[in-house]
């Protein structure tokens, strides 16, 4: 489904600030796979997503969804196809605006634009019962202003923007990074449903080593623009904290800094 | 005075198309769009040359919006394709259309007093009816000495912006209006919903100084002239309009905005022709005035806010001071 070819980008180059960000990263999703990616600040995760999704483009290599070929498609374009949430929980929704307009965009996202109302009384309907779902009440406050929500509020109603509209994938960035405890759980929980429930390709990036574990099929380490270490099924299970950190020093020859890498 | 505000509320209506525009530029897209000083003119320019070579006056007025139209995209592509920052796209094109409008016109003045406009057909055909006299009489019976030559610009012209209205209303509801908000609301977000901002913004640009082109041909026809000088400042008494209306009357919805803009254009007119009957200021005080009305309209509700700020918390002191004294 994701096809990730020889990519490498260099920020500042030929400058005293040149960085390396991305070296020669290979990777291939099958359709349902969902990956989750971790490594230590600076690692180029944020970098690897934003060259998928195409808000920037790499200094060599290719980027293919299914059999397209899309690594020259401007990011506006590829967003038909793929579905992202972002740490910030201010980035995924538009403030001034309700929150059945906010859904009616990101209903709009494989469709063309057209010049008929965006929201509707079945489409209505519709929002309706998606935000039913997150159980958090949002349903009953179709007409409030996104601006209005809490910080855990908006990345449930970023999440089901992104994920409803079923992209072929979806890229999450430590989308519950910035949210308490308990509302990161309930954000942690709404990913691994409706991931499940769409047979949604993903890719997350998080911080929280325990996280990385307990989701998805598959989980892949990175270090210095580079993918260092790959597990899948039964090895992925297998895996415990302990036995990651001890991976990443074999391979590194040096200790993981810690200072984000939080431990459960 | 009756007449003179009168004829206030006339032209507010008219100048109201103009601050559509600058809304859906300013308060829709966020982009600060300098273009209305030049667009304003061209509209008024294009309907005067195309009257005076015998081109009805409708099509005229649609050609006008037409150019407004395209002077628009032209910031839009200036600052999306040229990727020139949005203030000076709307400045480089201001200038611009100073040197083009002048083209247009081939001199700096356009006298329509002997051409058939919109508002003196429209009169001709308005005599058939006894609108005037009916409500005129209404009017003397009130007590009011001089009544106004004809109803029909302002009654034809209320109708004419509230359609606008309705239809500004209808489009920024539409998908495309809504990924239109949405590219001055948060960008990132709606480009992540794969929606051409660029375009977008072009686009928006376009309809934003049509309307304000738009109101220049109009004024044109109902002031009876078209001069290279009449949008200096445009801008300015736009954004007046708009902060005065959302001022006043509240930004709710985007219904009640767009009828606060137009109301706040209204006001605008009425205050300006009020202030022009004091005996020291002169018509050329104008400008001095709209800046003046646009600092206040900007500064006192945030002193506003801040008394009420100010009082909460001293009321909140009190209270805890009362209650110490009272334990001790
Ligand atoms: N726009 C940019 N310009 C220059 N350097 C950048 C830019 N974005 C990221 N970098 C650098 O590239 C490296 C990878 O960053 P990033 O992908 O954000 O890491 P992370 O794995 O923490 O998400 C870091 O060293 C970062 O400083
Ligand atoms: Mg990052």
């Amino acid at each position: 489904m994701l096809n990730v070819k020889d990519i490498s980008l260099t920020f500042n180059e030929a400058t005293p600030d040149e960085k390396k960000a991305l070296q020669g990263i290979n990777l291939t999703l099958k359709k349902g796979d969902f990956v989750t990616v971790i490594g230590s600040n600076g690692a180029g995760k944020s970098t690897l997503m934003n060259v998928i999704s195409g808000s920037l483009t790499p200094d060599v290599g290719d980027v293919a969804i299914g059999q397209k070929n899309v690594t020259m498609y401007p990011e506006f374009k590829r967003s038909q196809y793929i579905g992202r949430v972002f740490q910030d929980p201010m980035a995924g929704t538009a403030p001034a605006m309700t929150i059945e307009e906010n859904l009616a965009m990101a209903y709009a996202r494989n469709k063309k634009r057209k010049l008929k109302p965006g929201v509707n009384k079945k489409r209505r309907e519709l929002f309706r019962e998606y935000l039913s779902t997150l159980n958090i009440g949002l349903e009953d406050r179709l007409n409030a202003k996104v601006g209005l929500l809490s910080g855990g509020e908006r990345q449930a109603l970023s999440l089901l923007m992104a994920t409803f509209t079923e992209p072929n994938i979806l890229l999450l960035d430590e989308h519950t990074a910035a949210l308490d405890p308990s509302r990161a759980e309930l954000i942690t929980n709404l990913t691994r449903d409706v991931v499940e429930k769409f047979h949604l390709t993903t890719l997350m990036v998080t911080h929280n080593m325990q996280q990385a574990l307990d989701l998805g099929n598959r989980l892949i380490m990175m270090d210095k623009g580079q993918v260092i270490f790959d597990v899948s099924g039964k090895e992925k299970q297998a895996l415990t904290i302990e036995k990651l950190l001890h991976e990443f020093q074999r391979i590194r020859g040096i200790q993981m800094d810690n200072d984000r890498a939080i431990l459960g | 005075m009756f007449i003179s505000m009168f004829g206030a509320v006339e032209s507010g209506v008219i100048y109201a198309i103009m601050a559509l525009g600058v809304y859906l530029s300013f308060r829709v897209l966020d982009f600060p769009d300098l273009t209305v000083d030049g667009s304003f003119v061209t509209g008024a320019a294009v309907a005067a040359i195309a009257i005076m070579h015998d081109v009805p006056t409708i099509i005229a007025t649609l050609l006008a919006v037409v150019a407004g139209f395209v002077a628009g995209s032209i910031t839009g592509i200036l600052n999306t394709k040229g990727k020139i920052n949005p203030l000076l796209s709307g400045i480089l094109m201001m200038i611009a259309l100073y040197s083009i409008n002048l083209r247009i016109m081939g001199r700096s003045n356009i006298p329509l007093l002997n051409e058939p406009t919109i508002f003196t057909q429209l009169q001709e055909i308005w005599e058939g009816t006894n609108i005037d006299q009916s409500l005129n009489a209404m009017l003397l019976s009130l007590g009011v000495d001089r009544t106004p030559g004809t109803w029909s610009t302002l009654l034809v012209m209320i109708v004419v912006t509230v359609l606008i209205k309705f239809i500004t209303d209808y489009y920024l509801k539409t998908e495309i209006g809504l990924a239109l908000r949405a590219t001055g609301d948060n960008e990132k977000m709606i480009r992540s919903f794969s929606a051409n901002t660029d375009n977008l913004k072009i686009v928006g640009l376009g309809i934003s100084n049509a309307l304000v082109a738009l109101s220049g041909a109009l004024i044109a026809q109902y002031g009876g002239f078209a001069d290279a000088g009449m949008g200096i400042g445009m801008i300015v008494i736009g954004l007046a309009s708009v902060i005065i209306g959302e001022a006043l009357f509240g930004t709710k919805t985007i219904m009640r905005t767009t009828l606060a803009v137009i109301g706040g254009a209204i006001v605008y007119r009425i205050v300006v022709t009020w202030a022009l009957r004091v005996d020291f200021l002169e018509s050329s005080d104008m400008k001095l005035i709209t800046s003046l009305l646009v600092i206040i309209a900007l500064v006192v509700p945030k002193v506003i806010d801040g008394q009420k700020e100010a009082r909460r918390k001293r009321r909140k002191r009190n209270k805890l001071q009362e209650r110490l004294k009272g334990e001790a």
